[in-house]
């Protein structure tokens, strides 16, 4: 293989690095420079090592292009260890403040390093690898744009190792979920409308007639992102050379903008996208077709319609005017329906296969998931009502129900997908252990529940302790005193979060030993070889 | 455009339209006869790798 142009081109992007990190205005910007140079400069002494002056192999183009989501399953799998693992970190620094080691790794730099790394990195790049598997599957057409997926992959990973490198450096836009500063966010709008092209394309040069639905909530997801991303990020930089920016927004507008994209980035990016997925990989590994495909069709125009509109409730009771709240807590209350009947028509995908439960451990844990979206969307609308917002607000319940819906949901969807897609993308029989399986999805299972119950404790311990007056109108606990309370809770915490961790350590050991070919000898699950009774 | 035309905008013309196409896509997904094509194209992923 030969890469002539991409080695020019990242040769000047390095040298751009170089240049950037010599003359920054502020040394965070110049380090932060420095990671990028050694990081172009790295891939691209990688590309030179790789360059070969034979012809090249001739492309088939009447096959899938499987090779960018091999990758993107590999660093699906990686991510979400680094990114949990940082979970466990500052759960235990929430409990044992002595484990914050100033400046780089205190509390408030790793969060959103954790944050970033299971929502953009773990959960990003297994939509981005999935979407790419079911659009030329289901399209039934290889990816468009020859080595576009490529540069989409690269391009992303990039994103997220500046985005990492840049919070530990302190550089921050203080915006959740998009924390990371201006240049950043403008490389990855690059990256994103490239991901466009390539989806769409695909689209486009389809065999099958029709567009089959896992599509259609994979194309909101990658259409509602872009729109989301660029309006939450316009802001002016203070220098070119710097990395401080300055929100186009100011007050009450920047707060509303902020949590139009900060729940929609919940909505598109850890629910439409997802759903994509469920579309798709519940009906291949229950081998049946979706129970209802018309009401597909409903779940999906019904949560594009309800769920842009739901951002306010996370502003109860602030300066956002009255009927802006009402009207996020109303929308947050209607998504309850669409997300129920998506529940509904994901679990009954499995009536009459409901055996299956038994004897496939990857069913299991695609089942717990559905189970687990229609609890976070139960909850969610709960605490959207503005009286219960008033005890739930800024407290641990918020933290346990995301938790509920990211570990349960957003996580358990993605280990179904990556197990089922692992086999038949290195071309294996089947997973190097299904026991292996097993073990994970208990020790998942579990750590939720033990995270969430312990959450739902120590958040409404929180917010009661908070509220809570004398007979004469004085506050009765200092906020020190709560923050003593949930000390037991915050360790329990860790150890649901520990227990889910060990759950995606052993995924991790399962999928590189299908990948490098091996299989375990186990015995079979029970029941799923018919059992033999000897003749009487 | 002002801020109080485009927020009347939205919550008449604007919030008609988008209410009216939010229900012509129900009601087209519902259709008498619908079921057929919908219970082919829930086949499209199990037809093959």
């Amino acid at each position: 293989m030969k890469f002539g142009t991409e080695i020019v081109v990242l040769s000047l992007f390095a040298f751009a690095a170089l240049v950037a990190a010599g003359f920054g205005v502020e040394g965070p910007f110049r380090q932060h420079m420095g990671v990028l140079f050694f990081a172009v400069a790295g891939f691209t002494a990688i590309l030179l090592r790789n360059t070969d002056f034979k012809p090249a192999a001739p492309i088939d183009t009447s096959v899938y292009m499987d090779g960018p989501i091999r990758y993107g399953a590999i660093a699906t799998v990686f991510w979400g260890v680094v990114g949990m693992l940082v979970g466990v970190i500052i759960a235990l620094q929430l409990a044992y403040p002595h484990l914050n080691i100033q400046p780089w790794f205190n509390f408030g730099r790793l969060r959103p390093l954790h944050t970033s790394g299971v929502v953009f990195a773990f959960g990003g790049n297994a939509l981005l690898c999935t979407s790419l598997y079911v659009v030329q599957r289901t399209c039934r057409a290889r990816l468009f744009g020859g080595k576009l997926a490529w540069f989409v992959f690269w391009g992303y990973q990039l994103f997220i190792v500046m985005a990492a490198t840049g919070y530990l450096l302190g550089i921050t836009e203080a915006r959740e979920y998009a924390e990371p500063e201006w240049y950043v966010d403008l490389w990855l709008t690059i990256v994103w409308v490239a991901y466009l092209i390539l989806f769409l394309g695909t689209i486009l040069k389809r065999k099958e007639p029709h567009i089959y639905v896992a599509n259609w909530f994979y194309l909101s997801f990658i259409v509602t992102i872009a729109m989301l991303h660029v309006v939450n990020n316009l802001s002016m930089p203070a220098s070119f050379l710097g990395s401080k920016s300055y929100s186009a927004f100011s007050g009450v507008q920047d707060a509303l903008t902020q949590w139009w994209y900060g729940h929609n980035a919940v909505g598109f990016f850890l629910t439409a996208g997802f759903l994509g997925m469920m579309y798709y990989f519940v009906p291949k590994q229950a081998n049946r077709p979706v129970y209802s495909y018309r009401l597909s069709i409903v779940h999906f125009w019904a949560i594009i319609f309800l769920y842009i509109w739901a951002g306010p409730h996370h502003l109860h009771y602030t300066a956002l005017p009255d009927w802006a709240q009402t009207l996020g807590m109303a929308f947050s209350i209607m998504l309850w329906m669409p997300s129920w009947g998506g529940m509904i028509n994901g679990l009954m995908t499995l009536s009459g296969a409901w055996d299956k439960l038994r004897t496939d451990p990857i069913i299991r844990m695609m089942v717990m998931a559905v189970a687990f979206y229609g609890m976070s969307t139960f909850e969610g609308p709960i605490m959207s009502i503005k009286t219960v917002n008033s005890l739930s607000h800024y407290t641990d319940w918020t933290i346990g129900h995301v938790h509920s819906g990211a570990l349960g949901w957003v996580g358990m969807i993605s280990f179904g997908a990556i197990y089922y897609m692992v086999p038949k993308l290195w071309n294996r029989e089947r997973l190097y252990s299904l026991r292996l399986v097993t073990w994970h999805f208990w020790l998942a299972t579990l750590g939720i529940v033990v995270y969430a119950a312990v959450m739902w404790v120590s958040g409404i311990m929180q917010g009661l302790m908070w509220r809570e007056y004398d007979e004469q109108g004085f506050l009765v606990y200092s906020f020190a005193e709560t923050v003593a309370a949930m000390h037991p809770f915050y360790v329990m915490r860790a150890i649901g979060g520990a227990m889910y961790l060990t759950g995606a350590l052993l995924m991790a050991w399962n999928v590189t030993m299908t990948i490098l070919g091996h299989q375990r000898e186990e015995r079979p699950m029970p029941g799923s070889e018919p059992a033999l009774r000897p003749a009487e | 455009m002002s801020y109080n035309l485009m927020r009347e905008f939205a919550d008449s013309w604007g919030l008609v339209a988008m209410a009216l196409f939010f229900v012509g896509c129900i009601a087209f997904a519902l259709r008498p006869g619908g079921k057929t094509q919908a219970d082919q194209a829930a086949q499209i992923p199990l037809k093959d790798d």
